[in-house]
């Protein structure tokens, strides 16, 4: 990595240099002086921002590889279409709002407060309308949870097809949401003893619809205001969500308008067209509602190859469950010969994302990266060769299979998979 | 037992429940009066949908196909239509009548949807063309693929393989690379060169200012 070292006090050319100084320190060499250090720089010198600039901030311009980004092949067109989180550039768990991931059917509508309206109706004692104010009346929760599209990792079914985690990973978001159990919604409708199933309804022009079993509904799932601290953005449901812990983000219909009690499943589009997953024989599942453990290693990734060299380097990732917490996360660095726990880093909630780390000395040489999530039920994250045994490689949606990246000598990393 | 109310929200009048209420389940429950043939249904269709789903159901580019596919659910890359894969009729109702066409949803009448479906059960050979779909004839048409769904039975048969305690060390003799992405080549780039928004190693200078306005 040295390579630069001889292009002057450049920042590019210091670091070359500190980079062989740092192998040379023990022997005595005196690294040169930084002139970041010891010349006066601008933003030690000059004014910056006054605090009336930004009432809303964006992120710092160097970071504008954090964005979403979409796989324009993928759908007809980019209105019922997804993009993709960059999670290659995240770290901990919270997913910052501007950048979560979005999937719509018929667009991101807008929708005002005062326009807003949730009806429940069907088998109930009283057909019910709650305004966005009354919601905001009712006891609140807060919860964090992870929301992941049931296509995510989809493509890769057949084989490694795109390069970089925010692709073959990234249909995903965490938040802190805050929001009203459906449980005391249901309760201020009356359910009718015969009720035993619910269909939630959002009011954009897909009219998107799930059937979700009450019990499920009454447990706890919720109708979300606030995530991150603040409103849901436009295209997260704005102004309120249904939010379906641990299932598959389908469910988790935006923009809600409707919650109807019935005695039976509507099989709608969208859980018998879409949302249902098939089999080598022909055959399909429904109702694959639940998220299974599942992990990948952010970082390195393809899009974020080892540019430092030799030498301690953090390996970072995501792991999480639909069926509750992460217990434990093991990584390979030689494709799955040894495997070594890692350090589950931060917090650790039910149905939520959490974040590992696995602190290495790199020689250098080529290694296989994977990383295995085990849950509390003591589910461990398959392999993707697990999954086709028992799937094939046409169902689509629910791949939780474990991710392989290749690094290179060089530092690059690209997706791959291996026997 | 009864729960404590809030004394929140206010009860529905029939007439809002009536025009939000419009989901169709696969007993008909839900199902309007009215009715529609083949032959409306196809100057519909024409008119409304053939120019993303082809005028035989084929699909344009990357639009859903509507029609065909049968005998393809085994296969690699199967082909799942109206005919080949879904199984309640219900279905094909209540999302046109829901959201199609994709630009103008909640446009189409009952009766209209009648026709459409009816239509798309002639373009998958289902009914023939002189076919009149009502709520009367609704239960009637039997769909291919209504016994191809089973309900989530991972629970029963993967997750006992999946959770037994796992290799720690020496699990295999060696690793072989079998399959790279960038062989495959489709991931979105800016430059053509390597993967997009690699992030930008921090030994690269930082990106210029823009111009002062």
């Amino acid at each position: 990595m040295s390579d630069d070292s001889d292009k002057g006090p450049s920042r590019r050319g210091f670091l070359g240099a500190m980079a062989a100084g740092g192998a040379l320190a023990a022997g005595g060499a005196r690294a040169a002086s930084d002139p970041l250090i010891t010349e006066v720089q601008p933003w030690n010198q000059l004014l910056g921002e006054g605090v009336d600039e930004t009432p809303y901030g964006l992120p710092i311009r160097f970071e504008s590889d954090v964005v979403r980004r979409d796989v324009p092949w993928l759908t007809a067109d980019p209105i019922s279409s997804v993009n993709f989180t960059p999670i290659h550039a995240l770290e901990g768990t919270i997913t910052p709002q501007g950048c979560a991931f979005e999937r719509h059917h018929a667009g991101a509508i807008e929708l005002a407060k005062p326009d807003y309206r949730l009806m429940i109706n069907g088998l109930v004692d009283r057909q019910m309308v709650f305004t966005y104010a009354d919601l905001e009346r009712f006891p609140r929760e807060t919860h964090v949870y992870f929301m992941e599209c049931a296509a995510n990792s989809g493509m890769e079914w057949a084989g490694a097809q795109l390069n970089g985690c925010q692709f073959t990973q990234g249909m995903i978001h965490n938040m802190e949401y805050v929001g009203v159990p459906v449980r005391l919604l249901l309760e201020e409708a009356g359910v009718k003893p015969e009720g035993k199933w619910v269909l939630a309804e959002g009011a954009d022009a897909a009219g998107m619809t799930r059937s979700i079993p009450l019990e499920k509904m009454l447990d706890d799932c919720l109708v979300a205001f606030k995530a991150n601290g603040e409103a849901l953005r436009k295209e997260h449901g704005y102004p309120a969500r249904l939010v379906v812990p641990g299932w598959e983000g389908n469910m988790w219909v935006k923009w809600l308008r409707r919650l109807e009690v019935g005695d039976e499943p509507w099989e709608q589009r969208e859980e018998t067209s879409k949302y249902t997953d098939v089999m080598a024989d022909g055959s399909a599942r429904k109702w694959t509602w639940v998220m299974d453990a599942k992990s990948v290693i952010t970082s390195p990734s393809p899009q974020a190859p080892i540019t430092h060299g030799k030498g301690p380097l953090v390996i970072t990732g995501l792991a999480w469950s639909g069926r509750g917490t992460i217990r434990r996360v093991d990584v390979t660095t030689d494709g799955g010969i040894t495997w070594h726990e890692a350090r589950l880093s931060g917090p650790s909630f039910s149905k939520a994302l959490h974040r590992f780390h696995f602190d290495v000395d790199w020689d250098g040489s080529e290694m296989i990266l994977q990383s295995r999530a085990i849950d509390d039920t003591g589910y461990v994250q398959p392999t993707k060769d697990q999954l086709r045994a028992f799937r094939g490689e046409n169902s689509i949606y629910h791949n939780n299979g474990i991710q392989t990246w290749l690094v290179m000598p060089d530092g690059r990393v690209e997706n791959v998979e291996i026997s | 037992p009864a729960a404590a109310q809030m004394g929140l929200g206010r009860e529905a009048t029939p007439e809002e429940v009536a025009a939000w209420d419009i989901d169709v389940r696969p007993d008909g429950l839900g199902l309007p009066e009215g009715s529609g043939d083949v032959a409306t249904g196809e100057g519909l269709y024409v008119e409304k949908c053939a120019v993303c789903h082809g005028d035989f159901g084929e699909a344009v580019g990357r639009w859903p196909v509507l029609a065909g596919g049968e005998g393809t659910l085994d296969r690699k890359d199967p082909v799942k239509t109206v005919g080949s894969y879904w199984p309640y009729l219900s279905t094909v109702w209540d999302y046109v009548h829901r959201a199609m066409p994709f630009t103008e949803g909640r446009s189409l009448t009952g009766d209209e949807t009648y026709a459409i479906t009816a239509y798309l059960l002639y373009l998958n050979d289902l009914v023939d063309e002189d076919f009149e779909l009502s709520r009367e004839t609704f239960l009637e048409v039997e769909m291919p693929n209504a016994d191809g769904f089973f309900v989530d039975d991972r629970d029963a048969v993967e997750v006992a393989e999946f959770s037994k305690p796992p290799c720690m060390s020496a699990c295999k003799a060696e690793t072989t690379v079998t399959r790279h992405a960038t062989v495959i080549d489709v991931t979105p780039d800016d430059d053509g060169a390597e993967t997009s928004e690699t992030e930008a190693p921090v030994e690269t200078a930082a990106v210029p200012a823009p111009a002062a306005a």
